[in-house]
């Protein structure tokens, strides 16, 4: 039973969801609300778990005196320092507001601008033409990154009664062969994501229940 | 002087029907202007896809939108009597359609010509009128057929994928049972998932961990499934190899069945006292929080093989960029495409889209699950023969040969 319960329990409100998304039934559509609900309040549950994980990871941290183990300090204070903070002068404002607003967006916003340099770096080993696939990545990345910008729509002319300019070439680029490689993958992930759930729901992949056979 | 006066007389003489043609014409005009109307052609209907609880109204525009201030719906429960308004006036209408038996609705803009009546009962006969209404004036249509809403039982906008997932679910059952029956099955090889080995042995080589990243996503992703199942298995591969595998976690729910999972593949490979809690753990449900934190792991402790396998947004690429700085060899799987491109551009092996759902099964060769996947191929077999034939059908009719023959003369 304790290896059947898991399974039958994830066949049964497999089923149900499924049924739910052809149905206009508001009996499913309520148990789904639920679901989504109870959802809520298993996450609730599991950022406890969580927390506990991060505490009990740098604890033992600063215990062992591994590398760099003053900065685990600094996770647990600001831990407790937010939580604390939020407890005491609520979250709308008090130091809680101040320290998320001073403190974590900009942070935040730090790691994400850093994006710019990894994007240069990583066009930098696309974009080095050593073989035709490569070279022809250079040529369209190119093609497309001129004809994103105004003067991509100046650079051209026209061609046989067509106006054809970099803004043109880019967006054919865009629209024809890279939008079917993407529908392609699609079509591809669709089915995977169908075989997934179908094989969750007649049981025959339980390895996220932590079984493999 | 007779003359004179037959001169003077000819232009008075030519006022008078020169007024009437004036008069005439402002008075065409006057009356050509529009003049508000009840509204016309008023329907209801039984709403589609919905359970027997809605009518949906239609009609057209009264008269002009300066004139018209609302629209007012009212309902008859029931197949309503006969009914003639003698009169215009606002209040009376109110008062005669009230002691009638009918109720209004509700009130809509004068640029709204449907309505949706909402929490009715299925069989129950419903009738309606629209009037207009400017001033103290309101002008009621005709009342409408009486009409009662039904319940349907399937949605008719899901039928097609209704068909669509029962076909690839009788597939999927037909080559599980296949499969079982011990029919060999050919799989192409993925060169990412090929790698797996080598760069779980390379780490252990080097003396260094794992590090294997679940996406950002929650459980209920079918990409975090699918990306827990390759963890049982590379989980696996490092228990038997003895190497230390680090999961760090976005999202709790994850963070305890990835535990679950690790700890049971540990125990299949007989190697249960190698796993440690502390291995697979929470970090931070902030997103870029979570990059930094993996980020800076992989600079303090340089992993000799990161996985980056799941779901994942703008971040990737500061995590496969840093990885592939600190020299590990890295192998990533997303069904993002948006993301696609910079894990190949940054990672050794990229599992593109459907390949992150065949991981678990390609690396753990169980025959069931093989079944499943064939069933995949088979299924992109039927959607090329669809396409194919969706091209080839609207060629064959005589319209598409005109526009053929028009281009080339």
């Amino acid at each position: 039973m304790k290896r059947q319960g898991p399974v039958v329990v994830a066949f049964i409100i497999g089923m149900l969801m499924l049924i739910q998304f052809f149905t206009p039934n508001p009996f499913f559509l309520r148990l789904y609300n639920l679901f989504l609900d109870w959802k809520q309040v298993v996450l609730g549950c599991t950022l406890i778990l969580g927390t506990w994980s991060l505490i009990r990871y740098h604890t033992r941290r600063i215990g062992r005196r591994q590398q760099n183990w003053q900065y685990s300090y600094v996770t647990l204070i600001g831990l407790a320092f937010m939580v604390l903070a939020a407890l005491i002068w609520k979250t709308e404002g008090g130091p809680y507001r101040w320290m998320f607003q001073n403190i974590q967006v900009p942070m935040q916003a730090t790691m994400f601008s850093l994006l710019a340099f990894y994007v240069a770096s990583a066009s930098y080993r696309a974009f080095r033409a050593r073989t035709f696939a490569a070279t022809l990545l250079l040529i369209a990345g190119a093609l497309v990154m001129l004809g994103r910008v105004p003067v991509g729509a100046l650079i051209g002319g026209n061609i046989g009664g067509h106006e054809v300019t970099v803004s043109t070439i880019a967006d054919w680029i865009l629209n024809v062969p890279n939008l079917a490689a993407k529908r392609g993958i699609m079509i591809g992930v669709g089915l995977g994501m169908t075989a997934t759930a179908i094989k969750i729901i007649l049981g025959i992949e339980t390895t996220y229940l932590g079984k493999s056979d | 002087m007779r003359s004179m006066k037959a001169v003077t007389s000819r232009p008075a003489a030519m006022y008078v029907p020169l007024s009437l043609l004036l008069f005439l014409i402002a008075f065409v005009l006057l009356c050509a202007q529009d003049v508000p109307a009840s509204p016309a052609r008023v329907r209801a209907a039984d709403t589609p896809d919905d359970w027997g609880t809605c009518l949906r109204l239609t009609w057209s525009q009264a008269g002009p939108a300066d004139q018209i201030e609302t629209y007012e719906v009212w309902r008859y429960d029931g197949a309503a009597p006969a009914l003639t308004i003698p009169t215009v006036a606002a209040d009376s209408v109110d008062m005669l359609l009230k002691s009638l038996g009918w109720a209004v609705v509700d009130t809509v803009k004068i640029t709204d010509t449907t309505f949706t009546d909402t929490g009715l009962d299925a069989g129950s006969d419903y009738t309606y009128i629209v009037a207009a209404s400017f001033g103290a004036t309101k002008l009621p249509s005709e009342p409408t057929v009486p009409v009662s809403p039904s319940k349907q039982y399937l949605r008719g906008a899901t039928v097609n994928v209704l068909v669509a997932v029962a076909v690839f679910m009788a597939l999927v059952v037909l080559l599980v049972e296949w499969a079982r029956r011990g029919a060999k099955l050919f799989i192409r090889r993925i060169a990412g998932l090929e790698a797996v080995e080598e760069a779980v042995g390379r780490a252990t080589e080097m003396g260094r961990p794992i590090l294997y990243v679940p996406g950002l996503d929650p459980m209920d992703e079918v990409a975090t499934v699918a990306a827990i199942d390759i963890l049982g298995q590379v989980a696996k591969k490092a228990g038997e190899y003895e190497t230390r595998l680090v999961c760090p976690n976005r999202d709790p729910i994850v963070m305890a069945v990835a535990q679950q999972v690790v700890r049971e593949s540990y125990a299949s490979v007989g190697k249960p006292h190698l796993y440690q809690d502390e291995n697979v753990f929470y970090v931070t449900y902030s997103q870029f929080g979570y990059a930094a934190a993996v980020a800076a792991y992989m600079v303090r402790e340089r992993p000799a093989t990161n996985f980056f396998i799941g779901k994942f947004y703008a971040e990737s690429l500061v995590l496969a960029e840093t990885g592939n700085a600190t020299g590990a060899i890295q192998i990533a799987g997303t069904d993002s495409d948006a993301q696609l491109p910079f894990f190949i551009s940054a990672c050794d092996y990229t599992l593109i889209g459907e390949e992150l759902y065949a991981g678990a099964v390609y690396l753990s060769r169980r025959p069931l699950l093989l079944g499943a996947l064939k069933a995949q191929d088979y299924a992109k077999i039927i959607i090329l023969v669809a396409m194919v034939l969706g091209i080839i059908i609207p060629m064959l009719s005589p319209e598409f040969f005109e526009t053929y023959r028009s281009l080339f003369g």
